[in-house]
């Protein structure tokens, strides 16, 4: 029994935003505590008391690259950021492409993982883009959504069957668009700064060639797409006209690509190496509009971690992506919240909440009584560095080292239990801050 | 035997780089300095004895990842005639193709007391991640499609050598630009010093971003040719990836080959450069190639000198000039 006292209750599917208390009784919220019996209290004065964050763009690299991530290192990280569920992308070693898979992860979850740990399935075997994988039977097994991520079905003929054959279990189809001969061998954004430094050019239209793709095949089979990753301008174009028709087409936005723009890959640091790339500012500024007027609905991580030495070599050479768990709700808070001022804080928590959890069908992302325990509370004002030395996760590949940001999560609670608290973060710069919590 | 070339420049107070990795990092004065440093190690080869000490008792090594022949000649000749000694090695003979990390084979030539390292490498980048994390003088011998430093300074120096000046010229590059190291550092250097550049190739070699850097983009190369005072002909290579980027290397030649009508049209006293390999009778008429007006063979030699300079700059200023 627990009861978060005097906390500012922001639960986006309820429509409620309320200074109340929350209480929480054998693991699931309760609308009050049973009377005569002991209970927990944690005074939540001046935080925001939101349903536990979900993210459903992750990589826990489990099973085969275990020294990049593994399930509980993730799932520490998730903790740390205020995430109480995670969405796995498929592409680890073996991927994700039969149930047998499907069931080590979700076991391995259930031992280790101090947060939810929900797995996607690949669309294709061997995410080669060539032939359906067992839907049906990783449906069974238990995936929430199918993604080739980090590939993408180029053939087109191939994906309208996936859609098609999805709607039986109707699981929802998140797509990485990229169409590989525009993009080519394409290493960062084409453009003034690709061409200066020299470097393979991926240009917005590799992204908005398959977006476009998406919405014409989720008119023809009436079944819902997610884009993943958008990063283009052109991308929030598409899909504003295409919402505004009423096709189901949805996409999410990660915090690098509008924090940071393509000019900072002046000095080839590998870190700032992200698929999709690290676009100009006009399409930062395109993507934070799409986020303000509804056209984008959910935000997301894409974590991906990388063990160091992978990621200190050549540019050309060097993997894609960057941790994110960590420093996603703060760069999200900083930027949408309090910089641009692009949405209020309850809709923030509503893309990270409400939102994916309608997409993937999860019984999460709210605060209403008898549902699993999960809630996130968040100082939406308090100023912190990111400092990487401190992480959860297993690898530091990140741009944001350093970076001042406003706002975190401070207390994660997964069916109804602490798992983790800035306070009691070790080795935390700003545990010293948040000590008067 | 004196320690330094007679005209030797003032001490280089101004330079300050252990490392060379782009011309964009320079500026017009450290630019000016490395071409009057060059000036009088020119002479230094037209010596009786072409040797001067100021590199003796360091080592350098050339790290050529990617092949070359005349940058890794012309930078082991200039660290001969510097005094240095030298190593060459090549990405067969590494361990690089063991599977070695770059970071990792130049860490164990640095464990060899390397004082330069000149590396070429075909990704963009990769001299600039060794200068970070080497004690050693890294110089780029060339990195991808980013920048070839030398090859901008032995260019700009053959042209102030026969034009007596650069500032105010117009400078025509020619070829495949998109994939080019030498036309982004040329593209620099001229920009640095005070020319008018001008790219021709065709639209699909030739990005316009690089109008955003205040040069011309054409792809008429008639129109230009009475108006400049230098061509630099980039070499064309049709026989890779390129097939996507235009048809033919006969259509190359009949829109963007200086042939000998063309090379007629042009100012009398007009410059042709190549910074080579030349595929006779493709970007160059062959006859064109050999007439008075190219300097083709300038360059090279001057590419020497300019070598020199740098070595001399990056890893030999400092022990020297505190004689």
């Amino acid at each position: 029994m627990l009861l978060l006292r005097n906390g500012r209750i922001i639960d986006p599917a309820n429509k409620r935003d309320e200074i109340a208390d929350l209480a929480i009784t054998d693991g699931r919220i309760s609308s009050s505590l049973p009377p005569g019996e002991p209970f927990d209290e944690i005074d939540c004065s001046g935080l925001v008391i939101a349903p536990g964050l979900i993210d459903l763009h992750v990589h826990f690299r489990e099973p085969g690259q275990s020294a990049k991530e593994t399930i509980a290192t993730g799932a520490r990280a998730a903790a740390a950021g205020g995430f109480t569920s995670v969405v796995c992308m498929p592409n680890t070693s073996p991927p994700v492409d039969n149930p047998s898979v499907v069931t080590w992860i979700r076991e391995k979850a259930e031992r280790e993982a101090c947060v939810n740990v929900f797995t996607t399935g690949a669309i294709t075997k061997e995410i080669a883009g060539e032939e359906l994988a067992p839907i049906g039977s990783m449906f069974r097994a238990g995936i929430v959504a199918l993604t080739d991520d980090g590939h993408c079905v180029q053939n087109h003929e191939l994906m309208r069957r996936a859609l098609e054959y999805a709607r039986m279990f109707q699981l929802p189809i998140l797509d990485h668009c990229q169409d590989y001969g525009l993009v080519g061998k394409g290493v960062m954004h084409e453009g003034y700064w690709s061409t200066i430094l020299g470097l393979p050019g991926w240009p917005s239209a590799g992204e908005e060639m398959i977006v476009m793709r998406n919405i014409l095949l989720a008119g023809l089979c009436e079944t819902p797409i997610h884009c993943q990753h958008l990063s283009s301008a052109g991308s929030v174009r598409l899909l504003r006209d295409a919402r505004a028709r009423g096709v189901q087409i949805s996409a999410e936005v990660c915090p690098h690509h509008i924090a940071l723009t393509d000019e900072s890959l002046q000095g080839y640091d590998t870190n700032f190496k992200m698929n999709p790339p690290l676009r100009a500012q006009s399409d930062v500024d395109a993507l934070i509009q799409g986020i303000a007027d509804g056209v984008i609905t959910i935000l997301a991580s894409d974590h991906a971690p990388h063990c160091a030495y992978e990621k200190e070599v050549e540019f050309d050479m060097a993997p894609f992506g960057i941790v994110g768990l960590e420093t996603e709700l703060g760069l999200f808070l900083d930027l949408l919240v309090h910089k641009h001022k692009a949405i209020d804080l309850p809709r923030l928590i509503a893309m990270l909440t409400i939102e994916p959890a309608r997409l993937l069908r999860l019984d999460r992302g709210t605060l209403s009584p008898g549902v699993p325990a999960d809630v996130t509370l968040i100082d939406p004002d308090l100023e912190w560095t990111v400092d990487a030395s401190t992480f959860q996760s297993r690898s530091t590949n990140t741009p944001f080292n350093g970076r001042p940001l406003k706002g975190r999560a401070v207390r994660t609670i997964v069916a109804g239990k602490s798992v983790w608290s800035l306070q009691d973060s070790p080795n935390s710069s700003v545990a010293a801050a948040a000590s008067a919590l | 035997m004196t320690a330094k070339p007679k005209t030797a420049p003032a001490p280089a107070a101004t330079w300050t780089r252990k490392d060379l990795v782009s011309i964009r990092d320079l500026s017009p004065e450290e630019l000016t300095l490395v071409l009057d440093t060059a000036a009088a190690f020119k002479q230094v080869s037209a010596r009786e004895i072409k040797k001067v000490p100021s590199l003796r008792g360091k080592t350098l090594i050339n790290f050529f990842v990617e092949p070359s022949t005349r940058t890794r000649t012309s930078f082991e000749l200039a660290a001969f005639r510097l005094s240095a000694d030298v190593v060459n090695i090549s990405a067969s003979t590494s361990s690089l193709s063991k599977g070695e990390t770059l970071k990792d084979t130049a860490r164990n030539l640095q464990a060899l007391h390397a004082d330069v390292i000149v590396l070429r490498h075909s990704s963009a980048g990769a001299p600039l991640f060794l200068a970070e994390r080497l004690e050693s003088s890294v110089i780029n011998a060339g990195d991808g499609a980013h920048e070839h430093p030398t090859q901008a300074l032995l260019d700009v120096f053959t042209i102030r050598e026969r034009l007596g000046h650069v500032a105010g010229l117009h400078v025509a590059i020619i070829g495949d630009i998109l994939f080019s190291r030498v036309a982004r550092s040329d593209i620099f250097a001229l920009l640095k010093l005070g020319a008018n550049v001008t790219l021709v190739g065709p639209s699909t070699l030739v990005p316009r971003e690089f109008e955003k850097l205040g040069v011309r983009v054409t792809h008429d190369i008639d129109s230009i040719l009475p108006e400049v005072d230098v061509v630099n002909l980039l070499r064309i290579q049709h026989e890779r990836q390129r097939k996507e980027y235009f048809p033919s290397l006969g259509e190359y030649t009949a829109f963007f080959g200086l042939t000998r009508e063309r090379a007629a049209r042009l100012k009398p006293d007009a410059l042709i450069m190549h910074p080579g390999p030349v595929n006779r009778g493709v970007e160059i008429d062959s006859e064109i190639a050999d007439s008075p007006r190219s300097v083709i063979l300038d360059q090279v030699t001057n590419g020497l000198a300019v070598r020199m300079a740098v070595l001399y700059l990056c890893a030999g200023a400092n022990h020297t000039s505190s004689n």
